[in-house]
Formats: structure tokens, C-alpha cells, sequence
């Protein structure tokens, strides 16, 4: 089961409201290199694990996703949440608007819907692992090119904790799949 | 929310983190006793932190007391404050 704790991991920090940015950023709420294509890949391959170290760390990377998904969700709810009509128009999000107005919705940076075909659950953990170690040098790049996108400094300094984070993910994803790894070259052997 | 309930909220946000970090790290290094020791310090410190924030600011989790009326709906919300 989960918990929810009425805090976010990091503070959302936002300089000032800007459509444009929060346009780019949406894809790190339903893109797909982003934080609920993680969680939500994270958390269904862990069934499967073969060592307990790797149940582990796919339910605890898997949890901590969440917690990133409410920082890009409180990221974009403040960048567009005093937004007029006419600006949503002129960042190009009108169609966002129609759809949605400004609720949070699970799209990329061009509207297109999230979905399960971003991850994969393949049954072979060494597949898998491969798979999320991938997953996280490809969401560390796009956070890498939103702080490119962005001159706030505020926003920035969050973006550069989420970036920072996947390194990290990555590191310990390594280090799950050399014991993995392990496991299956010892069990050949006996 | 005022200031200094702000500065604690964000001073058990990084107690929180340095946990998680720890604990992610452990996942993978399960007998590195050093790593251990350090978790379960700053563990230590936390359930400090979060009790005393609990105390005066209502609960942050379930399973928290509350006092009259019932606490955990009161506002800002987290996507609500602003942190800088
Ligand atoms: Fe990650």
C-alpha cells in the first residue's frame, strides 16, 4: 500500500509565470521520459525481480517518482495558474485549453496523450534493468534540455534537483543489475 | 504560511531526503555498516523533526492525531505554497 504525506521531496520553485516554460515542462508530467512513465514502469517490473535487493529498489525509485510528478505538476499548476486566455493563446497552448483549461493532464510538450507504450515490462529482469537505466539517462537529458530552455533561476534550481536525481537512480539501477547479474551467473553454475 | 513555519516544514523536507538517499543507497550496499549507522542517525533525528512540526502545524501523514476540528484538510495544500 501507500502513504501520502502532505509535503513535496523539494521545494517547486517558479521566478515568475511563464506559459512557455510550463508548455516544455508538461512533458516531464505525461511524456515519455517522464515521471509517470517512471513510476509507473518501476512499479510494475518489480514483481519479477529475482533478489531482494531489486524488489527494493524498483518499489523505492518507483515511489520516489511519484514524488517527482508532484513537483512537475506543482511546477506547471504555478506557472500557468494566473494566466489569461490570450496568453495561453500566444504560448501556443490554446488547444491544451479547450481540452483542459489548466488542469494537469497526462500529455507531452505538443499535447500528445500519455501512454503505456513508452514502457515495457519484459520478464527478463537484466532486460528490464537495462531498460530503466536507459529511462533515467533519458529523463536526466531532457531535464538537462528544459534547464537549457529556461532563464528562471528559481525554476531552475528545481529542475537541477529532479536532473540530479536520475543521476543517482541511474547509479543505483548499475549497481541492482551487477547483483542481478550475480544471482543468475551463480545459479548456471550449480 | 508564516515564515517559520516554512523554515521547518523545509528543514524536514531535507531530513526527509537525506533518509531517502540513505535508504536507497542501503537498498543496494545492505551491509555497508557505516551507511547503517548514518540511516538510522538521521532516522533518529526525523521522527524529532516530524513529531515537533506535528505538534504545532497539524498532521502531515495518516495515522497522526488531529486536534478539533479535524486538521489534515486545512490549507495550503503542498502545489499551493510558495517556497521562495
Ligand atoms: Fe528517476
Amino acid at each position: 500500500m501507500w502513504v501520502y504525506e502532505k509535503k513535496l521531496q523539494y521545494p517547486a520553485k517558479v521566478g515568475r509565470a511563464n506559459l512557455q516554460m510550463a508548455k516544455y515542462l508538461i512533458t516531464q508530467y505525461g511524456g515519455p521520459d517522464g515521471e509517470l512513465a517512471a513510476a509507473l514502469r518501476y512499479l510494475t517490473q518489480r514483481y519479477n525481480m529475482p533478489t531482494p535487493q531489486a524488489k527494493g529498489i524498483l518499489t523505492d525509485i518507483g515511489t520516489e517518482e511519484m514524488a517527482h510528478l508532484e513537483i512537475i505538476a506543482t511546477l506547471v499548476f504555478k506557472l500557468m495558474e494566473r494566466a489569461t486566455v490570450d496568453e495561453i493563446k500566444r504560448a501556443g497552448l490554446g488547444g491544451y485549453y479547450a481540452d483542459h483549461d489548466k488542469s494537469l493532464f497526462y500529455v507531452n510538450g505538443d499535447g500528445v496523450p500519455w501512454t503505456a507504450a513508452y514502457i515495457q515490462a519484459k520478464g527478463d529482469p537484466v532486460a528490464d534493468l537495462h531498460e530503466d537505466m536507459a529511462a533515467e539517462e533519458k529523463a536526466r537529458a531532457t531535464y538537462q534540455w528544459l534547464i537549457d530552455l529556461s532563464d528562471d533561476p528559481d525554476l531552475n534550481d528545481t529542475l537541477k534537483f529532479l536532473r540530479e536525481r536520475e543521476i543517482v537512480h541511474f547509479q543505483r539501477f548499475g549497481e541492482t543489475l551487477q547483483i542481478v547479474q550475480e544471482y543468475i551467473d551463480c545459479k548456471k553454475v550449480y | 504560511m508564516n515564515r517559520e513555519q516554512l523554515c521547518q516544514l523545509k528543514e524536514l523536507m531535507a531530513l526527509e531526503f537525506t533518509a531517502l538517499e540513505l535508504h536507497l543507497y542501503l537498498d543496494t550496499h545492505p551491509t555497508d555498516q557505516r551507511a547503517l549507522m548514518d540511516y538510522n542517525s538521521v532516522v533518529q533525528q526525523l521522527t524529532i523533526a516530524r513529531q515537533r512540526y506535528q505538534e504545532r502545524y497539524g498532521p502531515i501523514t495518516y495515522g497522526e492525531p488531529s486536534a478539533y476540528p479535524w486538521q489534515w484538510i486545512n490549507e495550503p495544500w503542498p502545489w499551493e505554497i510558495c517556497y521562495e
